[in-house]
């Protein structure tokens, strides 16, 4: 046998020899999670959905209140978030930032949020997925402009997927990310969107998934908060709907 | 510059190459670590925007306690479950095109992706934060063999540069006052001076850039393996994993075999725990799953995607049921953030890969009672550390194991010889009386005694005047 399955082996083996002996469960402070517990550690229900997810911070219960929630925590996190009535109206705002801010190259994908966007930029533009992109060309780019897969409420997160965001870079090298939010994608929590998107994409998962939680930030010199460590310096939520 | 050029030598803080001596070392470098007072004063600062954003976010959970119950349930259920959820991770992640790669201990890890980097022909390697890669010092073997490579992470990248392990497992250079960044940052890259936190981040951040465009091969650590789904999860703020996972040819993944969660139900749990516990944040700014290389159909990713998952030892902290949720450990760094010894002693004292409280608990596990026991004497016993942790690992209950185990494994006579000692007095009242009479009228001789004997106790203590009378006759003698 190969050194790789032999050690595969090994482990397996240690770990079942380990497992022998069962552990207790963990000491429980609520009624829910003991009954949980008592039924041992077998099941992929044992955290089921209805059960575990009221404790987490709230993600609203109507589309209304998502909306709401969502908006404050994006804000709270310093990203923008602008409303547009519908993917016309969206056009126009992102058309007066890239005027306003001075972008001079905007890159994006082929989507049906994005592509109506990109085409009314006043400023040139770089298509990322018909072709292998060049990644000093994305990199010298201003801003991004990517469609979303779901947002959460709860933890004022977008959803990005490599496979119909534009792929894993197009999201995180600009300097600045657009993204195009309908509204009807806001989901209450982390759970709700994960399953959204296994609903989406049942066959296979992309090869990315991304929770983005506000722009890039690093606390690293004296616990200092600093925007646009590595990825974007501005987040830009556009809500359309 | 591809390879970092250390300050000091990389070897002095963090390789313990004589582990005997580790105990010696760690009591040497805590007393001067605690006469440091403008160090601790400075790293307490530090602390306090967490303590802050700490609290906030927890009040923002609608039952804080309740969401410690289900993260440390979803942990113990996976761990408990590790010899059916391993393999069924491992069936999916490479049905996802991933490549699974088992190693058992340091030498075996380094040695895999060591041969991956020449299998993919690399120039150039840049690397996120992973502490399991700090564990099998993968970049000291890496720069043995000619391989460059940079840390992308801006505090790893800050410590690379110094040429020092990580102060504290999540920040990693949180003892590092912004003048000697600047400095630092003066001297291997060439920037002017500058006091601001802001413009020394876009140093780091321009000088990064070309790296991530140019590296052949990227590798990262894995928070969690999502075994339902063979996703690997990457917690993370600055962007520098995604970016690494995004535009290198190769992508390796470094991960113990405790990192697995049943599903993405318990993921959903554990994520938000971990930003909040570890860093005051409702989620951390990117948590990314990935499911292989890239796919068919995606305009960009690597081609190839690779995991290491490493034993090291985990085996054996598995199989103690005392200790074994020792394994449920997320490494948020929440027990540190509270812990006295380690806001006193500092980071680099414990000279563990995996500092503070929970370092304490696993190092003598991952590498010797005998040798790192001493670990688990530094500690007040204050369960700070184990109310803070957001899995309900208890700790501190674990360190008073270890000490047990210790004393039962290598008792000292000297200990043994007192305890019998006392035992054989405390056991006669006649004997303990006459004992306590000797001791109150020659407890003054305690100060006359040679000086080695009771001088480390007297340095910093008072010696109390004894009563006239003993407890007992006093007892008796009440109105």
């Amino acid at each position: 046998m190969s050194q790789a399955s032999t050690a595969g082996a090994v482990i397996l083996a240690r770990i079942r020899e380990a497992l022998r002996v069962p552990a207790p469960p963990p000491q429980m402070r609520s009624h829910a999670t003991e009954q949980a517990a008592a039924a041992g550690p077998g099941g992929l229900t044992i955290l089921p959905a209805d059960v575990a997810r009221p404790w987490l911070p709230d993600g609203g219960d109507t589309p209304e209140e998502r909306v709401a929630i969502l908006t404050e925590n994006l804000r709270r996190l310093k990203a923008e978030v602008h409303r547009a009535a519908d993917l016309a109206a969206a056009a126009d705002l992102v058309a007066t930032f890239a005027a306003d801010r001075g972008w001079r190259r905007v890159a994006w994908h082929g989507h049906e949020t994005v592509e109506p966007l990109a085409i009314r930029l006043g400023c040139d533009t770089y298509r990322v997925d018909d072709r292998q992109f060049d990644k000093d060309a994305l990199e010298a780019c201003d801003a991004g402009i990517t469609a979303c897969e779901a947002a959460v409420a709860q933890t004022g997160s977008i959803l990005v997927s490599s496979g119909s965001c534009g792929g894993r870079a197009l999201s995180i090298l600009p300097h600045v990310h657009v993204v195009i939010l309908p509204a009807v994608a806001v989901a209450g929590t982390l759970a709700d969107a994960l399953d959204l998107v296994r609903a989406r994409h049942a066959s296979r998962l992309p090869s990315m998934l991304s929770f983005i939680t506000g722009p890039s930030r690093t606390g690293d010199i004296e616990r200092i908060l600093v925007l646009g460590a590595h990825g974007p310096r501005e987040l830009i939520v556009v809500l359309v709907g | 510059m591809t390879r970092a050029a250390a300050d000091t030598d990389p070897k002095t803080v963090f390789e313990a190459e004589e582990p005997h001596l580790a105990k010696r070392k760690f009591l040497h470098d805590a007393a001067e670590h605690v006469r440091d007072t403008a160090h601790r004063a400075f790293v307490r600062k530090a602390l306090g925007g967490y303590y802050t954003s700490r609290d906030t976010q927890q009040a923002r959970y609608r039952d804080w306690e309740q969401a410690r119950d289900a993260a440390s349930l979803a942990k113990w259920s996976a761990v408990n479950r590790l010899d059916e959820l391993l393999p069924r991770f491992v069936g999916n992640f490479e049905a996802n095109g991933g490549r699974v790669h088992w190693a058992r201990n340091a030498d075996e890890a380094r040695t895999i992706i060591l041969g991956l980097l020449r299998q993919a022909r690399a120039r150039a390697v840049i690397k996120s934060k992973c502490m399991t890669s700090e564990e099998i010092h993968l970049n000291a073997a890496m720069e043995r063999d000619g391989y460059g490579v940079v840390e992308s992470d801006l505090g790893e990248f800050i410590q690379q540069l110094r040429g020092e392990p990580p102060y504290h497992f999540v920040f990693p250079c949180m003892h590092v006052r912004r003048d000697e960044i600047s400095d630092l940052f003066g001297r291997h890259l060439g920037t002017p001076p500058t006091d601001s936190p802001e413009e020394l981040t876009m140093i780091a951040r321009r000088h990064m850039r070309r790296l991530y465009v140019d590296a052949d091969v990227g590798i990262t650590g894995a928070n969690f393996l999502v075994a339902e789904t063979g996703q690997i999860s990457i917690t993370e703020n600055e962007g520098n994993a995604r970016l690494t996972a995004a535009l290198p040819r190769v992508h390796i993944a470094l991960a113990g075999i405790e990192k697995v969660v049943a599903n993405l139900d318990d993921l959903a749990v554990l994520l938000p725990m971990l930003a909040t516990a570890g860093a005051g944040q409702p989620l951390t700014c990117y948590n990314t799953l990935y499911a292989g290389p890239r796919q068919a159909g995606e305009c960009d990713g690597p081609e190839e995607m690779h995991l290491v998952l490493l034993d090291n030892r985990r085996t054996e902290i598995l199989a103690d049921p005392e200790q074994r949720d020792s394994l449920h450990c997320i490494r948020c760094g929440a027990c540190l953030n509270v812990c006295p010894i380690f806001k006193n002693v500092g980071g680099f004292t414990y000279g563990t890969t995996y500092q503070g409280p929970i370092g304490s608990v696993i190092t003598p596990h991952l590498r010797g009672l005998a040798d790192w026991n001493h670990l688990s004497g530094a500690s007040s016993l204050c369960g700070a550390c184990t109310d803070a942790c957001p899995v309900r690992i208890d700790i501190h209950h674990h360190l008073l194991h270890n000490r047990r185990n210790a004393a039962r494994s290598s008792p000292s006579r000297l200990e043994r010889l007192g305890h019998r000692l006392f035992a054989l007095v405390a056991s006669r009242p006649w004997l303990f009386a006459a004992g306590g009479m000797v001791v109150r009228r020659t407890l003054w001789l305690a100060k006359k005694l040679p000086p080695p004997l009771l001088r480390a106790w007297l340095a910093t203590r008072d010696l109390p005047r004894p009563p006239a009378r003993s407890f007992r006759s006093q007892w008796r003698s009440r109105p």
